[in-house]
């Protein structure tokens, strides 16, 4: 399975100050590949997404995202982040922007396609997360629920290769956290490969090929979704499912 | 849990909406709510109507009631003549409202201050009604040929040559400059002992700099060499400039297959630079000079401040980046330019940049006195205005431009679609604040012999034709109206644009 890995990241290590917050991290993600990541806060499940599209810098190792490679030094970060889309805990949509000058911006200023086009192809992802009729309103008069869905039209107008979703559901009243999680199963059905870091364990054991468990900033365990729930291994990977699943 | 919750209620009709009783509605429900509410409060509301009564009575009568409207000199503003308490003596502003609006500009020459107020209307006023179309066109005419028009119309003047002639004096001086500051080192070198042949060298060095610097730009010494001696040097000038820098742009952006945008844009630009020249006569020595020291009043309170207004913005954007800056040379220079300029009084700024900085600049080196006043102005205010944005900058969150770059968008790009955008809505208030403190400050340029409205006005109270009690407090009287108007409008026009651009909160 990770024969042509498109994202592969080998002995990631990362320090806040003399913190060891990343600790070798190594992990092969295949084409179309849904991986979730779970765990306590503060176990480092952010800040390893975060280091995918060169949000955080690291310290020591390499990651590799279809074929472009990152080092510390972060050379390549713009071709990187043109194939990573990533949707963020509280959105982050530009407020002063409507939403469909939210989607148009990227593909106009960073891909220079012409207005037209690019807003064409943004009302084609805004009916794929079903909000086409709320195009022309700003962020502040939709519901969370509706700009999380925007944010990941505005992450997929970029065409990228992976997504990176970051507690996508954390900030959302409960009534709208399906609404975006179905707006996500709709995605993985299409053949995204996607990295989830999400307490929603519902949806781990609906779209996940596999389930990443960290801890104190390593990897404690992985395992397919139906193992991982079924029978975890690790002790802390036992406390931490007997917590959250009642 | 208690007894009560154990009682279950389920509602069978909701509540329809019902208008709320008649007092606490309408102008009897505003004054029982708002003015008559409280002991406490019906004390205030009459202690405010007695202070507007002691303010606003005196004022009125003194304005408007005991005025003498008409006259020639300062005989209709004495109580003996007028045959009551004289209050305003409009006359006296009335026969001095030219000196108050251009100062000592000659007579003869003021159709150019009124053309130039015509002109900054007409391209201002387009500029601040949303509605209008063609923003980026009218912005790029009134920031950028609207200044340099209003020179040429406010100072006369005419051109000797145009950019081939500006760039290769320009060179020429700088490799002239190169080649003598290295003739010198290497003059130095042979008299000290230690590091004088290092200094020779250097010397040296520097001196083949400016030679291969001077036969690198030959050709263009040359062209302007031919230009200069054709019998149309200013025109010769302009065509080649326009050819050399169109040719440029159209190559620079992607030559036939996208490059012929920029072509036509650039071409249009010098074909209006071009009418320009040959409206104004600019080729043939232009209107004739007025100097600056002849300009005064309303001309220089408004040049003052438009420039000090319009240039401090880019300064007080660029240094509020600097200061945020991860490249810490650049952050240094930043803190330190800001601190210094708002360490010191305008006053002291506007002493340095008009008497001691001609002692600094080489002596061939002559920069107008009202120029140099902008400068101290522009940088001074800068520095404010930086701080202004910084707060701006400050209050956006971190992930804001996380996103930004997480789609792909590069530094410059972020800070100028989504954090400056964001960031300078936010201190909408502050930077109309600073605005207004800059176009009351511009009365501090009195003190260094420019005359604008205020130093105008003062300077009339010495004419012994209007000298009488009152000629003084109608003076200051008009000052004070004038710059509340300007002030007030840049107050309700801020009013206006902070309620349009926050649309999107909602």
């Amino acid at each position: 399975m990770t024969t042509n890995p498109i994202v592969g990241i080998t002995g990631l290590n990362k320090w806040y100050g003399d913190f060891h917050v990343l600790r070798d991290i190594n992990i092969d993600v295949a084409k179309g590949e849904r991986i979730v990541i779970c765990g306590p806060s503060g176990s480092g499940k952010s800040t390893f997404i975060r280091c995918i599209n060169a949000l955080e810098e690291f310290q020591e190792g390499r990651i590799v995202v279809d074929g472009i490679e990152l080092g510390p030094q972060l050379r390549r970060v713009d071709e990187v982040r043109r194939e990573v889309g990533m949707v963020f805990q509280s959105f982050n949509l530009f407020p002063h922007l409507s939403v469909l000058e939210n989607c148009t911006l990227a593909p106009i200023w960073v891909r220079n396609i012409p207005k037209k086009d690019a807003e064409a192809a943004a009302m084609k992802y805004l009916e794929r997360v079903k909000i086409p009729h709320q195009a022309n309103k700003y962020p502040a008069q939709l519901s969370g629920g509706q700009q999380q869905r925007v944010a990941i039209a505005r992450a997929l107008t970029m065409n990228p290769k992976v997504m990176l979703f970051d507690e996508p559901t954390s900030a959302l009243d409960p009534e709208m956290v399906k609404e975006v999680l179905d707006t996500m199963v709709d995605l993985a059905h299409e053949g995204m490969t996607m990295l989830v870091v999400t307490h929603e364990m519902g949806f781990a054991r609906e779209v996940a090929d596999r389930v990443v468990f960290m801890d104190a900033g390593q990897i404690i365990e992985t395992n397919t979704p139906a193992n991982f729930f079924a029978n975890p291994q690790h002790t802390r990977t036992k406390l931490f499912l007997s917590q959250i699943l009642r | 849990m208690s007894d009560l919750s154990i009682s279950s209620f389920v509602r069978q009709e909701l509540i329809p909406e019902r208008p709320a009783p008649v007092k606490v509605t309408g102008f009897v429900g505003f004054l029982r709510a708002r003015l008559f509410n409280s002991p406490t409060n019906i004390l205030l509301t009459i202690l405010g109507l007695l202070l507007l009564w002691v303010t606003i009575v005196p004022a009125v009568k003194f304005l408007l009631v005991d005025a003498v409207w008409s006259g020639t000199d300062r005989t209709a503003c004495l109580a003996q003549n007028a045959g009551h308490p004289v209050g305003a003596c409009w006359p006296f502003v009335q026969a001095k409202l030219g000196q108050f609006i251009y100062g000592f500009y000659p007579q003869a020459e003021r159709w150019r201050v009124n053309l130039t107020f015509a002109l900054a209307a007409i391209l201002l006023l387009p500029l601040l009604i949303p509605r209008l179309p063609a923003k980026g066109l009218n912005a790029g005419l009134f920031f950028i040929a609207f200044p340099i028009v209003a020179f040429f119309l406010l100072r006369g003047g005419g051109l000797s040559g145009f950019g081939v002639n500006w760039v290769a004096h320009l060179l020429s001086g700088f490799a002239d400059s190169i080649g003598d500051l290295g003739r010198k080192l290497a003059r130095l070198g042979e008299t000290t002992a230690v590091i004088g042949p290092l200094l020779q060298l250097l010397g040296n060095l520097a001196a083949l700099l400016g030679t291969a610097a001077s036969v690198l730009i030959w050709p263009l010494i040359w062209l302007e060499k031919q230009i200069q001696a054709s019998s149309y040097p200013v025109w010769a000038d302009f065509a080649a400039t326009a050819m050399i820098v169109s040719v440029a742009l159209f190559v620079l952006n992607g030559s036939i297959r996208t490059g012929w945008r920029a072509l036509i844009v650039s071409l249009a630009t010098f074909a209006g630079i071009g009418i320009v020249i040959a409206v104004m006569g600019l080729d043939r020595g232009g209107l004739p000079i007025v100097d600056s020291g002849l300009w005064g009043g309303l001309l220089v309170t408004l040049v003052v401040s438009v420039t000090g207004i319009v240039t401090s913005v880019p300064i007080g954007i660029a240094l509020a980046l600097g200061r945020r800056s991860t490249i810490p040379l650049i952050r240094f220079f930043s803190v330190g330019f800001i601190e210094v300029w708002r360490g010191v009084p305008l006053i002291t700024v506007l002493f340095f940049a008009t008497y001691m900085l001609p002692l600094f600049l080489p002596g061939n080196f002559k920069v107008d006195g009202l120029v140099r006043a902008l400068i101290g102005i522009a940088l001074f205010s800068g520095a404010y205005i930086s701080e202004v944005v910084r707060g701006g900058l400050l209050a956006i969150p971190r992930g804001q431009s996380e996103a930004a770059s997480a789609i792909g968008l590069s530094w410059w790009k972020t800070t100028a679609l989504i954090v400056m955008p964001q960031a300078l809505r936010h201190v909408i208030p502050g930077l109309v604040n600073s605005f207004i403190g800059l176009f009351k400050d511009t009365s501090l340029v009195s003190i260094v012999a420019l005359f604008d409205l205020l130093g105008q006005i003062h300077a009339s109270f010495a004419d012994p034709v209007w000298a009488t009690p009152t000629t003084l407090f109608t003076g200051f009287a008009f000052a004070g109206m004038i710059y509340f108007t300007f002030c007030f409008g840049m107050s309700r026009y801020s009013l206006f644009v902070e309620n349009r651009l926050n649309a999107h909160r909602g």
